[in-house]
């Protein structure tokens, strides 16, 4: 049986009917049609499908669907504004903070869920926020670089 | 195999479905049930949810802490309250884990996991269930020992707030920041007069269910914490536990190791 659901996708209503059961990643990917969002181990270990629910990083591998409704979800397809990448995707380009590019979806929005919460993080602060999220390319090192670009520079012109 | 979602707005609702839907499960924060559902393991077929926010309460009052079983880590980190627990919370996965991970759904997570359950063990916590025959509760030790056969539904934690700085908790894990556990020791070590009284010691992922060391407890009564106290703790540490080989660890392993991080927790000489 299908449930019926609404919630708002990178600020845009989306209703959907989702089986029981279903996942937020498997809905968002193969009902909604937002394929942004990436599935590594679908048993919430590796970050790659982190998504934002009202602003906290979510796990969406293992998160119900239906327990979504009225929720507010954003994607890595809602960072950018037109032609212009959101700083953290400017910061991970000049760092070559991506390889394969696998993780990075699940990177930035577990990166945006700290600079949003905490907008002058520490490197500490960097590495628990990212802690959740497995590269297998890059050694992490780039990522926290190019996030605490972000943090140190005065052109974050979104959160 | 189709999935079925039952929720309810009323706990009392909830419970009584748990009890009466034979081999249901209760949702906690879904770290662990949804990745059963993404698995399609045969023996999840009925999921209970419940969406009453008893569930979120936090209740700190005159030295008893009582945390509603949907409380997640992320919470737990947020309430100044319990700074004593914020390094057993942040032991348990990565920020979008900790957003979802529930203190109740910590008490049925499988070895080794469950290091925020092992601590709960070493605050002598008791465990509250909603429904049924009116709310009852349980020694989380007794709760351990029955928690394969339990079909209550767990609506709270309740445990007296530890002495200032008695509570020591430290995770052994092989990769870091974050990794699951070889192993994690979590202490309730009240001293009086230099001597330790009542201590209280917790192990996770040394044995099926987290448990408590009671021969190193024993052993400590009436000892200061130095080299020379402690040793006879150490010499038992191990008694009564029963690891297992898995991915992270072998047994043996986890023996080896476990009196040695034991003398660093009991030293002070570690932290979370």
């Amino acid at each position: 049986m299908k449930t019926p659901i609404q919630f708002h996708l990178n600020g845009e209503a989306v209703a959907a009917f989702v089986e029981s059961g279903a996942n937020l990643l498997d809905t968002l990917r193969e009902t909604v049609g937002d394929l942004s969002v990436k599935g590594g181990c679908w048993q919430g270990t590796c970050g790659t499908c982190t998504v934002l629910i009202d602003g906290v990083p979510r796990l969406s591998c293992v998160t119900l669907a239906e327990a979504c409704a009225g929720k507010s979800i954003e994607t890595v397809a809602g960072l950018r504004r037109g032609a212009d990448l959101h700083p953290l995707q400017h910061a991970f380009m000049e760092r070559f903070a991506a390889q394969c590019g696998y993780c990075t979806p699940g990177m930035l929005m577990a990166a945006k869920a700290l600079l949003d919460r905490n907008p002058n993080p520490t490197r500490a602060d960097v590495i628990d926020a990212l802690c959740g999220n497995i590269c297998r390319c890059t050694g992490y090192e780039p990522i926290i670089q190019a996030v605490m670009d972000v943090a140190n520079s005065d052109n974050r012109r979104r959160a | 195999m189709t999935v079925t979602i039952k929720t309810f707005d009323r706990l009392a609702d909830a419970a009584n479905a748990l009890s009466n839907e034979r081999g249901a499960h209760f949702f906690g924060g879904g770290t662990l049930i949804m990745r059963a559902i993404n698995e399609a393991d045969p023996s999840v077929q009925t999921v209970i949810r419940s969406t009453d926010p008893s569930l979120q309460h936090i209740s700190v009052s005159s030295g008893r802490i009582e945390l509603g079983a949907g409380v997640t880590m992320a919470a737990i980190v947020a309430e100044r309250e319990l700074a004593f627990l914020h390094p057993v919370a942040r032991a348990v996965g990565g920020p979008a884990v900790r957003e979802a991970a529930t203190v109740g759904g910590n008490l049925f997570a499988a070895s080794p996991y469950g290091d925020f359950a092992a601590a709960l063990l070493a605050l002598d916590a008791t465990v509250l269930f909603a429904g049924g025959f009116g709310q009852r509760e349980l020694p989380l030790e007794e709760f351990f020992s029955r928690r394969d056969r339990n079909t209550s539904l767990v609506s709270s934690i309740a445990f007296r707030r530890p002495a200032a700085d008695a509570f020591r908790f430290h995770k052994v894990t092989r990769v870091h920041p974050k990794g699951i556990s070889v192993l994690s020791i979590s202490a309730q070590l009240p001293v009086a007069s230099g001597r330790v009284a009542g201590a209280r010691i917790a192990y996770n992922a040394m044995g099926h269910t987290p448990l408590r060391a009671k021969a190193a407890e024993r052993a400590l009564e009436g000892r200061s914490l130095d080299a020379a106290g402690i040793a006879p703790a150490l010499a038992v540490a191990a008694d009564g536990t029963s690891p297992v080989d898995d991915a992270i660890a072998s047994a043996w392993w986890r023996r080896e190791i476990l009196p040695v991080y034991l003398r660093r927790l009991l030293l002070g000489a570690v932290h979370a």
